[in-house]
């Protein structure tokens, strides 16, 4: 769907530049920067400007508890800001964001224009995988590299990979995996999948059936749910659900988890507990597997949560941590190259060097083969962390992390 | 239990401190179970066991012997212990979700790691009152401080950094980069040299003290393991300055560094996600504190061998050892 608007009004519309946190990134970096610099003389200053290109709309969802925050992935990135500041101080590093938004599925190129005219050499793209390769080519030609932070589509890293594109998000096969290693480890084989009508969902059912022939699950039977355009949210309708949702799954042969795919709120939230014979639910709803979990604690966790919750005032998301790793990856490669040399950090960021904390137990690195992130998956029911995969058992040669996703033996990406 | 409770009574009834001269008491920290377990150094068992703060990690204890220092992380104080009579005799004001820290060697100031501020807080002990609070930067966790007391180090987490400060001023000097998640920092008794745990980056930084520079990166090697699992955390040098041993996390073993090569000669298998480590005084015993298994491991000083295993709390966390 193209945006009726045109470039101009739309960048009226939806540009609102900012320098986002000022407060908080001063307070929390600039102090020791303050004290050194009356101590040492001025040292000089070396910035990194990074730009944030995201779609946004509001959104609804099945449950008003699961609307997406206004400054979804935007806080993950101010923090990693305020992050890099605090050690940037010591370096005389400055890091800077600005975030530009356009509408979904809007043309994002003169946006992208406008943040690499401001200087930002180094752009997070919260894009659908339309969008973002709309300007991954005007990306290489300009020396832009990009961080995909919110596409999952698996084909973004491989038969349409780039060379300028790291990808910090997990993607739907990755997700799939983590969920189907978790079942398989509690012996759960025999799986019923309901998928959606959209695109994504049907991705995502795709990435389920493949993660089903790689682990040793049985999909049973598969059924679709049409999204007729009914409203989300409808005073009573909750009645009208627990009838239909038991009917719906009637019919469904013996199985021991209902797989659900539902990217876009039309029906997974309505599965758990209404399904005909007592079964639990993962996917969409149910057991989710994700990048990220808003009650992580693990590994340090509970420092990065404080640390969110004080300056976004909620809990962190997936989408959060995933800009927080792609700025602070930036972050780490001007320090260890001492600066903001393009090519010093591109090469470093590719480099076997390169590696990143991010309070999931184990270093992070990008698989050189199409750029994207190695990480594990949470396990989580909205409340808690039920399970982080890869599952104990699922052997690797190189990295335990690579049973999750598309393999480089498998892979249809090749960089130039 | 009943029978802990009588072993107990008695020894309350015959006083705490009147235990066989070369015995020493083991202090642990329990993260999960808000409790401390006082372990009898010589017959390796349990002897008390003390309800304490939230979320108790980093534990000290007064060079007299007399006082343990807790941090009480989620309790946002530190608490002080009465060791003659086991109790709660006070708090220290530690600033916000203190995690680790370091007394001076004259015994009369302490050095908190606040992990959520980005801040060290120096505390006077006597006075209970905060001297000066140092931004660093992301995370604090690992404090070291030179055998003379002019320095102090450190570790910020995410910042990946040691931070060289002067104790006079309480000032940074040096911000040396190490690897990544470093998380403690032990000097040599010489004073000559500051070993730097990295997390996540799986090494050792060795950094030259008059030249603040790492001069060396100690790496870890087990057959068997890969190399992620490979985590180092509490570090502890003898006081010969010969021998430093690692706690290697979730590879469950505790290096033994040569001091002159560098190299590891040996590694101690002891339990689940090893982080801290304690000698006690007469050198001849190595304390590690095994998270996941809830226990303790004494490791023998001259063969480098597991001696016993001694369950405490859940998730043990920090170990001290009196100084008599």
């Amino acid at each position: 769907m193209k945006s009726a608007v045109p470039g101009t009004l739309a960048a009226f519309f939806c540009f609102f530049s900012l320098i986002v946190n000022v407060p908080g990134a001063l307070a929390q970096g600039a102090a020791p920067g303050q004290s050194a610099s009356s101590k040492k003389a001025e040292k000089p200053v070396t910035e990194v400007k990074i730009g944030y290109l995201r779609a946004y709309a509001p959104q609804l969802a099945l449950s008003v508890l699961d609307v997406p925050p206004r400054d979804e992935g935007v806080a993950g990135a101010e923090l990693a800001i305020a992050d890099n500041n605090t050690t940037g101080s010591f370096l005389g590093q400055k890091f800077m964001l600005e975030v530009v938004e356009v509408e979904p599925g809007a043309d994002v190129t003169q946006a992208f224009d406008q943040l690499v005219g401001n200087g930002n050499q180094y752009v997070l793209a919260d894009l659908s995988a339309e969008q973002l390769l709309s300007i991954a080519d005007a990306a290489r030609d300009k020396g832009v590299l990009l961080f995909n932070v919110g596409a999952a589509d698996d084909s973004l890293r491989e038969e349409e990979c780039r060379a300028n594109i790291f990808h910090t998000t997990p993607t739907r096969s990755m997700l799939a995996d983590g969920l189907a290693q978790y079942l398989i480890w509690k012996q759960w084989r025999r799986w019923v999948l309901i998928h959606g009508s959209h695109d994504g969902d049907k991705l995502l059912a795709d990435a389920l059936r493949r993660a089903a022939t790689r682990f040793g699950g049985e999909i049973v039977a598969e059924k679709l749910f049409e999204d007729r355009g009914t409203a989300r949210r409808t005073d009573s309708g909750v009645v009208q659900i627990q009838k239909q949702m038991p009917v719906f799954t009637q019919d469904l042969p013996e199985h021991d988890v209902v797989l659900v795919a539902d990217e876009n709120e039309v029906f997974g939230t309505y599965v758990p507990f209404r399904t005909w014979v007592p079964r639990p639910v993962a996917g969409s709803a149910g057991l989710v597997p994700s990048g990220w979990h808003p009650a992580s604690e693990q590994w340090g966790g509970t420092q990065i949560q404080n640390r969110f919750e004080k300056a976004a005032d909620r809990r962190m998301i997936s989408r959060d941590m995933s800009a927080w790793i792609a700025v602070r990856t930036l972050g780490e490669a001007a320090t260890r190259t001492q600066g903001n040399d393009f090519a010093k950090i591109d090469a470093f960021v590719r480099s076997d060097d390169f590696s990143i904390a991010a309070f999931m137990g184990q270093k992070l690195t990008f698989r050189k083969w199409n750029l994207q992130l190695r990480q594990p998956i949470f396990l989580g029911d909205g409340r808690s962390v039920v399970s982080t995969s890869p599952q104990e058992g699922f052997l690797h040669q190189v990295s335990e992390l690579d049973t999750l996703g598309v393999d480089q033996p498998e892979t249809a990406c090749t960089l130039d | 239990m009943g029978r802990i409770h009588s072993l107990l009574a008695a020894a309350m009834a015959t006083g705490f401190m009147a235990t066989p001269a070369s015995a020493y008491m083991v202090y642990v920290s329990n993260e999960r179970d808000n409790t401390v377990t006082v372990v009898d150094s010589t017959t390796m068992e349990v002897v008390k066991t003390l309800n304490v703060g939230q979320r108790p990690r980093g534990i000290t204890i007064s060079h007299d012997g007399k006082f343990i220092y807790l941090c009480a992380s989620d309790d946002d104080t530190i608490e002080i212990i009465d060791t003659s009579t086991m109790e709660i005799v006070g708090t220290l004001p530690s600033g916000p979700d203190p995690e680790l820290f370091v007394l001076s060697p004259d015994g009369k100031t302490l050095y908190v790691a606040n992990e959520d501020d980005n801040l060290v807080t120096v505390i006077e002990i006597e006075s209970k009152r905060v001297l000066a609070e140092i931004p660093v930067g992301v995370e604090p966790e690992g404090m070291g401080i030179s055998p003379d007391g002019s320095v102090m180090v450190n570790t910020s987490e995410t910042t990946n950094m040691a931070h060289f400060i002067d104790t006079a001023s309480n000032e940074i000097t040096d911000n040396v980069l190490v690897d990544s998640r470093p998380r403690f920092a032990e000097f040599t008794p010489d004073g000559k040299q500051v070993w730097i745990s990295a997390e996540i980056g799986g090494t050792v930084s060795v950094i030259d003290n008059e030249t603040r520079e790492v001069t060396k990166k100690v790496t870890f090697e087990i057959p068997g393991l890969r190399a992620e699992s490979i985590q180092p955390v509490g570090v502890r040098i003898t006081a010969d300055g010969k021998k430093a041993y690692v706690a290697l996390g979730p590879a469950n073993r505790v290096a033994v560094v040569n001091t002159e090569t560098y190299e590891v000669e040996k590694y101690v298998l002891v339990g689940q996600r090893v982080w801290q480590l304690a000698f006690t005084p007469d050198q001849k015993t190595i304390i590690s504190t095994n998270g996941i298994s809830n226990d303790i491991t004494f490791i023998d000083v001259a063969t480098d061998e597991p001696v016993q295993s001694v369950t405490v709390g859940a998730l043990p966390w920090g170990v001290v050892v009196s100084p008599n």
